[in-house]
């Protein structure tokens, strides 16, 4: 008997595709299932790694893997209130499907929270999506065939990679820094791969507070990354969840502003400025591209709920969005700062970690003899959890890096979890240390910086800051 | 009709494996009509077995608490009868380290290893042995954690420059760690059940695991479906496998082991000699897991193992 394996079977073995009762679920029914499995199933977690995530949530774990935002703060009397009026005003439209493309006066709320950022657009034009995450969804459904290329950031978002593998695409990472995706290597490997005879569907990228880099790509990147599209004739997926979450600096332009929307495919969603429980996202585009992903939606979901965009609607007729999201600032802001404040404390000078300017997310990179997959199972013997570094990788790189998040926990667990594992890490650097006659061991005497340099901000390997401001240049 | 309960899930790196272990096993054995309470053990755990007062407790808990005699002990206490091994048996096997020991004592083949916790290291300048030991051993050498019986934190070293890290990648999983010779061959596996009436343990037919990837140092994949192919009876030549079930059952032997266990072994490649790894006092029961694969093998349907397993403990 094999799993997998059709041909070792014995040739005269006659299989039932029923199961006899009181056998069922044993390893020949799984191989009967395995058989039918398509390609893209395939997945690119190991077991143990999906195991070592599954105990991130616990509820004795402070965790800080979480993506979460902090729903705690919207009134449940405010709730009340707007699910109160559309049940008094719009009680059968809410039990009914709605148009594919979405309600036309949530449209107009969209228009307007784009506006927000200085994004101007029609409401016409706008699909609403099930949260952003169908947008993903549907631009690979759209646009991309088994083994065609996507170009994506190195580290990208995490929840990206299984949509980007169950439509069996390659995809090919870019390096990022303090500035954000190196347009300069986005070049390159667009001239390697137009060589080999490859154009690649499209280039995905979070620019505002990179999920999960907390990088913001510059301006100057942003127009050259806008005009490598115009003239390469590329499209854009631009993922924008957090860019109304600014907590210092000036807004940037959206990419989908610079370009105008003929090769940016934007992407919004009202999870991170009023909640994801309302499973609510949207598109704007090309419309020939937004066309075919209006049909993509039909096979999909028919519709998003109607009774979720009446809420949103009704919320904003109240009038506070904007506050509400001021508000959600404030308490995230404080996070991030305590955050920054207790890894200079506990990290230590071997750590980097990113300033982000907004988002709910910091990336933090040790020595590259640190495992952070490792590091994670010491680190839930201390009930505390991040996300390992290589989650955000295709290619097995991200291996001492992690993610942390500030947005969905409190101060007070930030501080004593961003504790916890700054301990867990300087056990191992001194463990190194040990092992390798070089004591790295930090000393009280000799306190970490208060605030990482910007140019040591850097995602993934530094380049020395000479070094990497010629290269900035050249690439302007 | 018998109340039993399932212990499943826990704290341990292996909880989603145990949950789906310990949810097979309720189903076969309300299939075989007994009055099932499945316990995901945590902080209560005392406390629930006492309200459910259960006849005996079917432990589906891998690793921590469920395989290094922790649960067992608990049970004892409260004088709750149990499936498989007991406390002593499930230290030897839970410890690597101990049971490679047990095995060289009574002469049973395991790879050569040298096996140090985190102090050995820190305060008794155990690095500068490294080389000496790398020496012996020869590259590449596999660096793992004693304790943890998922394939996490198992390293192989191929240069000097990569024990370090992988000693550290290691010691995150557990204070002891072994570095042990590297065979280059066959992984294969023997599961060894009791007879019903306890008075002899059997040897159920070899499984072995082929990966599909040239890639044999991902320990990760290996017990992953798809990417490694399962093969039962393993198809070895001549004696291989009816030597590999003889030492299976010296191990259990020399181990103390009751009920089931799995004990894997590696095939040397190049001299076609047979050593063992470790042995697994409560082997996966999954519908990928070899146990219940080896003994469907063996004719034995899943709710006759789980049935059988269950008498014994009685």
């Amino acid at each position: 008997m094999t799993i997998d394996d059709r041909d070792r079977r014995p040739s005269g073995e006659t299989r039932r595709m029923a199961s006899p009762p009181g056998a069922r679920q044993t390893s020949r029914d799984l191989e009967r299932y395995a058989g039918l499995f398509a390609a893209r199933t395939k997945v690119m977690k190991s077991s143990a790694m999906r195991d070592l995530m599954a105990l991130t949530e616990r509820s004795d774990i402070i965790s800080l893997a979480g993506g979460l935002p902090d729903t705690s703060s919207f009134p449940p009397e405010s709730f009340a209130a707007i699910m109160g009026g559309v049940a008094t005003d719009s009680c059968a439209r809410s039990l009914q499907y709605g148009p594919t493309e979405g309600l036309t006066v949530l449209k107009s709320c969209i228009a307007e929270v784009m506006a927000e950022e200085g994004t101007t657009v029609d409401a016409d034009d706008v699909l609403v999506t099930s949260g952003g995450q169908q947008v993903i969804d549907l631009v690979c459904k759209t646009l991309v065939d088994p083994g065609d290329v996507i170009v994506a950031e190195a580290p990208t978002y995490p929840g990206a990679i299984p949509t980007f593998c169950s439509y069996q695409a390659d995809v090919v990472q870019i390096g990022l820094d303090a500035d954000g995706m190196r347009i300069d290597e986005l070049e390159l490997t667009l001239d390697r791969l137009e060589r080999e005879g490859r154009r690649p569907k499209f280039i995905y990228t979070v620019p505002t507070f990179q999920n999960p880099g907390g990088a913001t790509m510059s301006l100057p990147r942003r127009r050259r990354l806008v005009e490598v599209a115009r003239e390469r004739e590329l499209l854009v997926l631009e993922d924008n969840p957090y860019g109304l979450l600014r907590y210092e600096g000036d807004p940037l332009p959206t990419l989908y502003a610079l370009d105008g929307g003929d090769f940016v495919i934007y992407l919004g969603t009202f999870s991170k400025i009023l909640s994801p429980g309302v499973r609510l996202g949207w598109s704007v585009g090309p419309r020939p591209v937004l066309e075919r992903m209006n049909i993509g939606k039909q096979a999909s979901d028919l519709c998003s709920s109607s009774l979720t965009q009446l809420f949103v609607v009704a919320y904003f007729a109240s009038g506070r969005w904007q506050d509400y999201v001021h508000s959600l600032k404030e308490i995230y802001r404080r996070r991030r700062d305590v955050m920054l404040d207790s890894l200079a404390e506990s990290f230590g000078p071997e750590a980097r970690w990113t300033h982000p300017q907004g988002g709910l997310f910091i990336w933090a990179t040790l020595p590259d003899y640190i495992d952070t997959t490792d590091l994670l199972a010491r680190a839930l013997d201390q009930h505390v959890a991040f996300v390992p570094g290589r989650a955000a990788f295709l290619d097995g790189r991200g291996a001492s890096s992690m993610r942390l998040n500030f947005s969905g926990v409190g101060e007070a667990d930030i501080r004593e979890g961003v504790h916890r594992i700054g301990e867990v890490v300087r056990e191992q650097i001194d463990l190194y240390g040990t092992l390798t006659g070089t004591h790295h061991t930090v000393t009280d005497a000799e306190p970490a910086p208060e605030e990482p340099d910007a140019e040591l901000a850097d995602v993934l390997h530094l380049p020395a800051p000479e070094r990497r401001r010629r290269a900035d240049a050249r690439e302007r | 009709m018998t109340r039993v309960a399932v212990l499943k899930g826990g704290r341990s790196l292996e909880r989603q494996v145990s949950l789906k272990s310990g949810g097979r096993v309720e189903d076969a054995l309300e299939r075989l009509g007994h009055d099932v309470i499945g316990i995901d053990v945590g902080h209560d755990l005392v406390q629930r077995l006492r309200d459910a007062a259960p006849e005996v407790a079917f432990v589906a808990l891998h690793g921590r608490d469920g395989e290094d005699g922790t649960v067992q002990e608990l049970l004892e206490a409260i004088a709750i009868p149990y499936t498989g091994s007991g406390v002593s048996a499930c230290f030897r096997c839970a410890d690597k380290v101990l049971a490679k020991h047990h095995m060289l004592d009574a002469g049973i083949p395991t790879p050569d290893f040298f096996a140090f916790n985190e102090t050995a290291f820190k305060e008794l300048g155990a690095g500068d042995a490294l080389p000496a030991i790398e020496q012996r051993l020869g590259f590449p050498i596999v660096v793992k954690p004693s304790g943890q019986g998922s394939a996490l934190g198992i390293k192989f070293a191929a240069a000097a420059q990569d024990v370090p890290g992988a000693l550290v990648a290691a010691f995150s999983y557990g204070d002891k760690v072994l570095l042990e010779r590297h065979v280059h061959g066959r992984d294969l596996a023997v599961s060894v059940l009791d007879t019903p009436d306890g008075a002899q343990a059997t040897a159920l037919p070899v499984v072995e695991a082929v990966p599909r990837e040239e890639d044999f140092y991902d320990f990760e994949a290996r017990y992953e479906i798809g990417r490694t192919q399962f093969v039962c009876p393993a198809d070895v030549p001549g004696d291989v496998g009816a030597r590999a079930q003889a030492l299976a059952l010296d191990v259990w032997r020399v181990l103390g082991c009751r009920g089931f266990a799995r004990i894997d072994l590696m095939l040397d490649s190049d001299s076609g000699e047979l050593t063992v790894l470790e042995a697994n006092v409560i082997p996966g029961m999954t519908e990928t897991s070899l146990l219940p694969m080896a003994a469907e093998a063996a004719g034995i349907g899943f709710d006759e193992l789980i049935g059988r397993i269950l008498a014994l403990a009685m």
